[in-house]
C-alpha cells in the first residue's frame, strides 16, 4: 500500500492507474490529489473549506471551491475517470443524489465511509445508549459533520435499489484490511469501486 | 492635467508595426511604457506579467513619479514576496488608452494634435494585444503566468484565452469574465459625470486655460467608483457616521461627515494623476468585455485551446465582482478540461481586497506561482 496515507486513501492511490483522470469531491488538504498526481494522474479537487482549497493550491493542486452537494452539476457527463468520494458521503445533504452525479460525471466512482454498524459503534449503543464517539467518529453528535450515518449494509442495499454495480470493495479494521465476511459488523471502513 | 500624457519615467516601447484594434482600426507607433523587476533567465522562462487594474499603472513595485506613494501592490511584488523579483523577472506595462506614458486619448494623434474624443474605442483584448507586442519586444515568448486583479485579472483571462501559447499560468483576482449592468451602470454614472463637467469640451480640453480639465467631473467618477471598491461593513468600520473636526451637525453642505470628507478627497487626488479621457475609454474597454461573447457565446469554449494552469481568487465581500463571477469561469475552464482552482477568501476590505493585507491571497499566490 501507498505509504503514509490514510488507509482509505492508500487503497485509492493503489488502485487508480497512472495517467487517469481522477475528481476527489472534498479533498481536504489534498493528501490523495498529491499521491495521484505523482502517480502521473490528472487529479483535480472540490473541497468547501476555504482553508483546505488555499493549502491544496499552495501545494501547487488544481483544487475548486465547492459544495459535493450542488457543484457536481457543472461537471459534464462522463468527463473523468474516477470521481472519488472519500469520507464525504456520510456529510452530504443528499447522498443518494451526490451518488448519482458521481456515477454521471465519473466513469467510475470510488466512495470510501465509515460503517455505523462497526461492533464498537454497536456496542457503544447497545450497553452505553450514548451516540459512538470513536477513531474515526471522534466528535460528539451536536457538533459532527456526518449527518447520514450509513452501514455497510445500508449501502450494498442501496447500491442493489439503484442498479449501481459494485466491481471492488475493500474493508478495514484500524490500518489493516478486514475480509468481506461479517465486514458489516468486523470492519470500521468500506472502500467501493462503482460504475453504472 | 491638461497637456499631453503624464511624464513617463519608465521605459517607453514604441511598437514598429500598426496595432490592429477590434473596433477595426488601426494604430499607428503605439508607445508602451512599462516597467521591470528582478532579472530574466537565460533561458527567457521565468518572466511573469503582472496587469494592472482601471486607475493603476506600470509602478507595480516602484514609487509613483507623480503622487511619489509606494507602487500599487509593493506588499505582493519584491524580493522574497509572493510574487519573488529574487526568481522572476516582472513585467507591468501601462495598458493601451491610459495616460501614464502608453498611447491614450491625450497622446498626440498623426496630425500632432491631442487625440480626445478621436482615440479610437478600445477593448480588453486591445489591451492584451499591447502587452503580447510588448513580450514580442522583450524576446519572451511564453511568460511563466500573468497575473491580475479586477481589470488586470479580465486581462490575464483575455490573454490566456487569446494567446494560448503565450503563458503556462494565468492567476486571476477578484475579477470577471463579463460586465454586469450594474458594473456598467456604475460607470455609466462615472462618464456621465465627466461629459457633464463644462471643462471637459467634448474631451478636447488639453492645453486649455489655466490647465483644467474636467477635474471636478473626473473626481465625482472617482467617488462613485470608490464606493463599488469597498464594502458597507468597510465604510461602516472606517467611519460609521463619525462628523469630520466638528462637534456637531452644520445644517449645511459642507462635508460634515468623515465618508465625505474622505470621499472628495480620493476624488481630488485622483485627478492629479489621471487623464478624463483615460477613464471614459478604460471604462468603456470593461464595460464591452465578455470574453464568452468573443468566442461564440459559450465561455469554456474560450479555453478550448488553452493549456494553461489558472487560479481564480474571488473576496467573500466584493460586491463589484462578486463570488459567483468566479465561480462561473471556473467552472468554464473545468468544461473546458484545464487544470484550474478557485477559492473565495475571506477579506474585510471589499472589492479591493486583492490590494490590502489578506495573508491568505500571499500564501495562494506564492503556492500558485510555484
Amino acid at each position: 500500500m501507498s505509504a503514509g496515507l490514510r488507509p482509505d486513501l492508500a487503497i485509492i492511490a493503489d488502485h487508480v492507474p497512472a495517467g487517469a483522470s481522477v475528481l476527489d469531491v472534498g479533498c481536504g488538504d489534498g493528501e490523495l490529489l498529491a499521491a495521484l498526481t505523482a502517480k502521473g494522474c490528472d487529479a483535480r479537487g472540490m473541497e468547501l473549506d476555504p482553508h483546505n482549497v488555499a493549502e491544496c493550491v499552495a501545494r501547487g493542486l488544481s483544487v475548486i471551491q465547492g459544495d459535493a452537494d450542488t457543484d457536481l452539476a457543472f461537471y459534464p457527463d462522463k468527463s473523468i475517470d474516477y470521481a472519488v468520494l472519500s469520507q464525504t458521503l456520510q456529510t452530504t445533504k443528499r447522498p443518494d443524489l451526490v451518488l448519482d452525479e458521481l456515477l454521471r460525471v465519473g466513469r467510475k466512482a470510488i466512495v470510501s465511509f465509515p460503517n455505523f454498524a462497526h461492533w464498537r459503534v454497536r456496542l457503544s449503543l447497545l450497553w452505553g445508549g450514548r451516540m459512538p464517539v470513536t477513531r474515526l467518529l471522534p466528535v460528539a453528535w451536536y457538533e459532527t459533520p456526518n449527518i447520514h450515518h450509513l452501514t455497510i449494509a445500508d449501502f450494498r442495499a442501496h447500491l442493489k435499489e439503484r442498479g449501481i454495480r459494485v466491481e471492488q470493495a475493500w474493508f478495514l479494521k484500524g490500518d489493516r484490511r478486514t475480509g468481506a465476511a461479517a465486514a458489516n459488523f468486523r470492519a470500521e471502513h468500506a472502500v467501493f469501486l462503482l460504475s453504472r | 492635467m491638461a497637456s499631453a500624457p503624464f511624464l513617463t519615467t519608465s521605459r517607453v516601447l514604441t511598437l514598429a508595426q500598426p496595432l490592429a484594434l477590434d473596433g477595426g482600426q488601426q494604430l499607428d507607433g503605439v508607445r508602451i511604457a512599462y516597467e521591470t523587476y528582478g532579472t530574466l533567465n537565460a533561458e527567457r522562462t521565468n518572466a511573469i506579467l503582472i496587469c494592472h487594474a482601471l486607475t493603476g499603472d506600470q509602478h507595480v513595485a516602484s514609487p509613483h513619479p507623480i503622487t511619489g506613494k509606494p507602487g500599487w501592490w509593493v506588499r505582493m511584488v519584491g524580493p522574497g514576496k509572493p510574487i519573488d523579483t529574487d526568481r522572476y523577472h516582472v513585467i507591468c506595462a501601462n495598458v493601451l488608452g491610459s495616460c501614464m506614458g502608453s498611447t491614450g486619448p491625450a497622446s498626440e494623434a498623426p496630425d500632432g494634435k491631442p487625440w480626445g474624443m478621436r482615440f479610437p474605442v478600445i477593448t480588453i483584448r486591445d489591451m492584451v494585444r499591447g502587452q503580447v507586442a510588448l513580450l514580442d519586444a522583450l524576446g519572451i515568448a511564453r511568460v511563466h503566468a500573468v497575473v491580475g486583479g479586477s481589470m488586470g485579472g479580465m486581462q490575464a483571462l483575455s490573454f490566456a484565452a487569446n494567446f494560448p501559447d503565450r503563458c503556462a499560468a494565468a492567476l486571476v483576482i477578484a475579477a470577471t469574465a463579463r460586465h454586469s449592468a450594474q458594473n456598467i451602470a456604475f460607470h455609466e454614472v462615472g462618464r456621465q459625470a465627466i461629459m457633464a463637467d463644462p471643462q471637459w469640451r467634448d474631451g478636447d480640453y488639453y492645453g486649455t486655460k489655466g490647465g483644467k480639465g474636467p477635474e471636478k467631473g473626473l473626481a465625482v467618477a472617482r467617488m462613485a467608483a470608490h464606493i463599488t471598491y469597498i464594502s458597507e461593513a468597510g465604510l461602516t468600520e472606517k467611519f460609521g457616521r463619525n462628523l469630520q473636526d466638528r462637534e456637531a451637525k452644520t445644517f449645511g453642505f459642507d462635508a460634515d461627515f468623515q465618508v465625505e470628507s474622505y470621499l472628495r478627497y480620493q476624488g481630488l487626488s485622483f485627478t492629479d494623476r489621471f487623464d478624463a479621457n483615460s477613464y471614459l475609454y478604460i471604462t468603456r474597454a470593461m464595460d464591452y468585455f465578455d470574453l464568452a461573447e468573443e468566442h461564440g457565446g459559450r465561455l469554456a469554449d474560450a479555453f478550448a485551446k488553452s493549456s494553461a494552469r489558472f487560479c481564480l481568487v474571488s473576496f467573500d465581500t466584493d460586491w463589484l465582482y462578486p463570488t459567483a463571477e468566479s465561480r462561473l469561469i471556473a467552472h468554464a475552464l473545468n468544461a473546458a478540461g484545464c487544470p484550474v482552482s478557485f477559492m473565495e477568501l475571506s477579506a474585510p476590505f471589499g472589492h479591493d481586497s486583492f490590494l490590502l493585507d489578506v495573508p491568505a491571497l500571499d500564501r495562494v499566490v506564492a503556492g500558485f506561482l510555484g
